[in-house]
């Protein structure tokens, strides 16, 4: 059995030194599933994760987010400078760079792309954090290797929205289609596959002068079936699975052949919200409850999150505290705690509401039955269980709930357009780590905001604490300040449960034993962020020159 | 004969054994025993545990229950209506049997998959489980006349054209009597047959649906969700020896619709 923890693996990774003096192959086909096909494969228009991960593997950016350090490396830029208050960025390019039909890149490019992906006409998701409230953003080139950028205000942490920003070629009669990524799109057929080789041109060498990548290519492969997916991974034929639910985790972890990894607790968060909407289609006396910070608090310490953790997700989860993951090191707010299985208290505090208990079944203050109805997503087996978890908890305070699972489109029409629904269990995936991306879901005028998106004004007087001080952080510029701040908009959610966060799930792959120098992490894409290092130890390639 | 006596016995037994869960079961079906997730067999759990620490006996109880229970229902109504379609077609003209029969085809050439996700979407989100299974069988039979009216219309004709209705016809019978009295009580076998054609597919249809993640909602079981636990059991599948608990709701689904096959087909030479 090789089962490993990621800092042990860390520990054991090969240094660039280390690295330089082995062995390595080069050569190969790295293999792996996608759960479906790109929507598309423009880098400035991809919005799911498929296209992100093509987009990752096949373009370049101005600079990179390393996934292990967390920290923002340069890429196509050598180095950066912020100016006018944090407003200002300046770019200095790496020369004599190729994309990968062999026009050149420079600075002509950044403008071309910035001003590109600016473009209203464009409709690019990735816009979204560049476009300010008020003013425009300006890019000029000062010279083939140097480019600024100006946005009207000071932007929270700038440098990080280059880090997935491809550059296109201005110059290029391909358009799109190249790139300056480790590889390039060679072949694909919809519905089944996309097939990549090495970019000849690839700018980045190895620590010995070899050019990267190691790898000739990858091959992905669309199927949603998971169960199928870990089949051909133990059969052989895939090199790779990520995101792995715990059951299937531990299967593979009693087989010998398997390089299990279980990468740390992940970003990523599962929740139960109420429906807060005003004109949501609901009973005036249900609107009371969900409106009711003692209603949300009660449910939330009536949810056993101890045991869906041991019991959902077989120990590879933690009690959640809040809407930064504990592996946040620097956002995590350290004065919150997970909320404890508490059901005595929260009857306390229901009956101090008015509630009563009428034999088995809540009553509210007007003798109507507290029963609601939680939405989720069907096929999701981790959150079926969650919710029958919560069915039983919540019957033990007399509360009855009824679970329905809709089809996504038909859930994200009743949650986002309809708001027919009274609570919903979802979770969210977080790609990156600072809270200004998450803006949109913290501000009442937020589209995001899930309990009651899309406020003119604020409805409660606690949606305007957080707003303002979500926006205080996204305008300062010491880190220490912004923090602060933030832990505020954390403590007043954790106060006022307009979610009630569950558990954080531990993310966890796979690999096969031959593939080499892995730095998996919990960031996204997680097993091969590092693609251009990754190669094959045996059997797949060829010894390097 | 005996063989299909044996087969009846075992089933009405089955049934007998359903009707009573209740006081059969050993635990609730939504009973959660967190300290005892996914175990094997053991005297407090005869099948031993699913993921959430639930009484596999008990929901393999319950869920037979509502599978064998509503089937039939859904059966019946399929065919009532096939009867009365089918019916319609072959005695009401040809005008009637061309509409009828390209409303036959239109039937079954259409989704009945997305059909049944729209009946469910468009359904209120708090209507208990109890009621949305209802629904879902009641959509099914809804959906399931086309075929057996088909036969029904091509078994009608032919006792249309035989000698006794047509002596009926020459002695001036109303239509009305002649339906009633001479070709009911005549299709009335055929109609039996389509019933018991119809049960095994509606199980499996159900199945099917739950196998989706369509059919019954969390916490109560049916045949189609407790199928669907096998999808992650693929240990079950590889050393099923070894774990035949987990196998258990496949044995009983196959062991019941191969005993109503075997059940109906009826011994050459009778009608």
């Amino acid at each position: 059995m090789s089962f490993i923890l990621i800092p042990f693996l860390l520990a054991a990774a090969a240094t660039p030194a280390e690295l330089s003096t082995s062995k390595i192959l080069t050569g190969g086909e790295l293999r792996f599933v996608l759960p479906s096909e790109p929507k598309t494969l423009h880098p400035l228009q991809v919005s799911d994760e498929s296209g992100e991960l093509i987009r990752y593997l096949t373009s370049g950016s101005l600079v990179r987010l390393n996934r292990v350090s967390q920290k923002i490396e340069p890429e196509l830029a050598e180095s950066w400078k912020l100016g006018d208050n944090g407003a200002q960025i300046t770019f200095q390019l790496r020369k004599g760079l190729k994309y990968s039909d062999g026009s050149p890149f420079d600075s002509a490019d950044v403008v071309f792309t910035v001003q590109k992906l600016l473009d209203k006409t464009m409709v690019s998701p990735a816009a979204e954090s560049f476009r300010p409230e008020t003013g425009t953003v300006e890019v000029k080139a000062l010279g083939p290797t140097t480019v600024v950028v100006k946005f009207p205000s000071h932007v929270a942490g700038v440098e990080r929205l280059f880090s997935g920003l491809s550059i296109l070629s201005s110059r290029s009669s391909k358009k799109e289609a190249v790139g300056l990524g480790p590889f390039v799109i060679a072949e694909s057929k919809a519905g089944s596959f996309l097939r990549m080789t090495r970019n000849p041109n690839y700018w980045r060498k190895d620590s010995n002068g070899r050019q990267l990548p190691y790898l000739d290519g990858i091959r992905v492969e669309f199927q949603r079936n998971r169960d199928i997916e870990l089949l051909r991974f133990q059969k052989g034929e895939l090199d790779l699975v990520s995101n792995l639910e715990p059951e299937a985790f531990e299967r593979l972890k009693t087989n010998p052949a398997v390089t299990s990894l279980d990468l740390g607790t992940s970003l990523d968060t599962t929740q139960l919200w109420f429906n807060q909407v005003p004109t949501a289609p609901i009973g005036a006396y249900k609107k009371e409850w969900f409106g009711s910070q003692a209603f949300r608090l009660a449910i939330s310490e009536s949810i056993n999150r101890k045991d869906m953790a041991r019991v959902v997700y077989h120990g590879f989860g933690v009690p959640a505290a809040g809407s930064i993951s504990p592996s946040n090191i620097f956002w995590y707010a350290n004065e919150l705690k997970a909320q404890e299985f508490q059901p005595k208290a929260a009857l306390a505090r229901l009956q101090k509401e008015g509630f009563r208990l009428d034999g088995e079944q809540l009553k509210d203050k007007g003798g109507n039955p507290v029963e609601f109805t939680i939405v989720t997503n069907t096929g999701n087996k981790v959150r079926e269980r969650l919710a029958a978890m919560i069915q039983a908890d919540l019957r033990q305070i007399g509360i009855k709930v009824t679970v329905a699972a809709l089809d996504f489109p038909s859930l994200i029409e009743r949650i986002m357009r309809t708001f027919n629904y009274e609570a919903c269990l979802l979770g969210v995936v977080n790609t990156d780590l600072d809270p200004s991306s998450q803006m949109n879901f913290w501000l009442s005028s937020g589209s995001s905001h899930a309990w009651n998106p899309n406020q003119k004004t604020p409805v409660t007087s606690w949606e305007a604490d957080i707003d303002q001080w979500m926006r205080l952080q996204s305008k300062e510029i010491d880190p220490k300040k912004r923090k602060a701040a933030f832990d505020k908009v954390q403590v007043i959610a954790a106060l006022q449960s307009p979610i009630i966060y569950l558990i954080n799930k531990r993310t966890l792959g796979a690999a096969s034993p031959r593939v080499k120098n892995l730095k998996p992490a919990i960031l996204p894409p997680h097993m091969v962020w590092n693609i251009e290092e990754i190669y094959f130890a045996e059997g797949a390639g060829k010894v390097a020159k | 004969m005996k063989l299909r006596r044996i087969i009846a016995f075992i089933l009405i037994g089955l049934v007998v054994v359903l009707l009573g869960t209740r006081w059969v079961a050993p635990h609730g079906y939504e009973q959660q025993f967190r300290d005892f997730i996914a175990t094997s067999p053991t005297k407090e759990f005869p099948l031993g545990t699913d993921a959430l620490g639930r009484d596999r006996l008990a929901r393999l109880l319950y869920g037979s229950r509502l599978s064998l229970l509503l089937a039939p229902a859904a059966a019946a109504v399929s065919v009532f209506l096939a009867a009365l379609i089918g019916g319609l077609a072959a005695f009401a003209g040809k005008r009637w049997e061309r509409a009828i029969l390209l409303a036959t085809d239109l039937t079954l050439s259409l989704p009945w998959l997305f059909l049944i996700l729209t009946i469910r979407g468009a359904m209120p989100l708090d209507v208990q489980p109890e009621i949305s299974v209802l629904i879902t069988f009641l959509a099914l039979g809804l959906l399931g006349w086309a075929g057996p009216a088909r036969v029904v219309r091509a078994g009608v004709k032919k006792i249309i054209a035989s000698d006794f209705v047509f002596q009926a016809n020459a002695m001036g019978t109303p239509p009305r009597r002649i339906f009633f009295h001479y070709i009911l009580p005549n299709v009335r076998p055929l109609l039996f047959a389509q019933f018991w054609i119809s049960l095994p597919v509606f199980i499996l249809s159900e199945a099917n649906l739950g196998a989706m993640g369509l059919s019954v909602s969390e916490p109560m079981p049916s045949w189609g969700n407790l199928l669907r636990e096998l999808e992650s059991q693929t240990s079950a599948l590889e050393h099923p020896m070894q774990n035949w608990w987990l196998l258990a709701p496949i044995v009983l689904l196959v062991g019941v619709v191969s005993l109503l096959q075997v059940w109906q087909q009826r011994p050459k030479g009778s009608l």
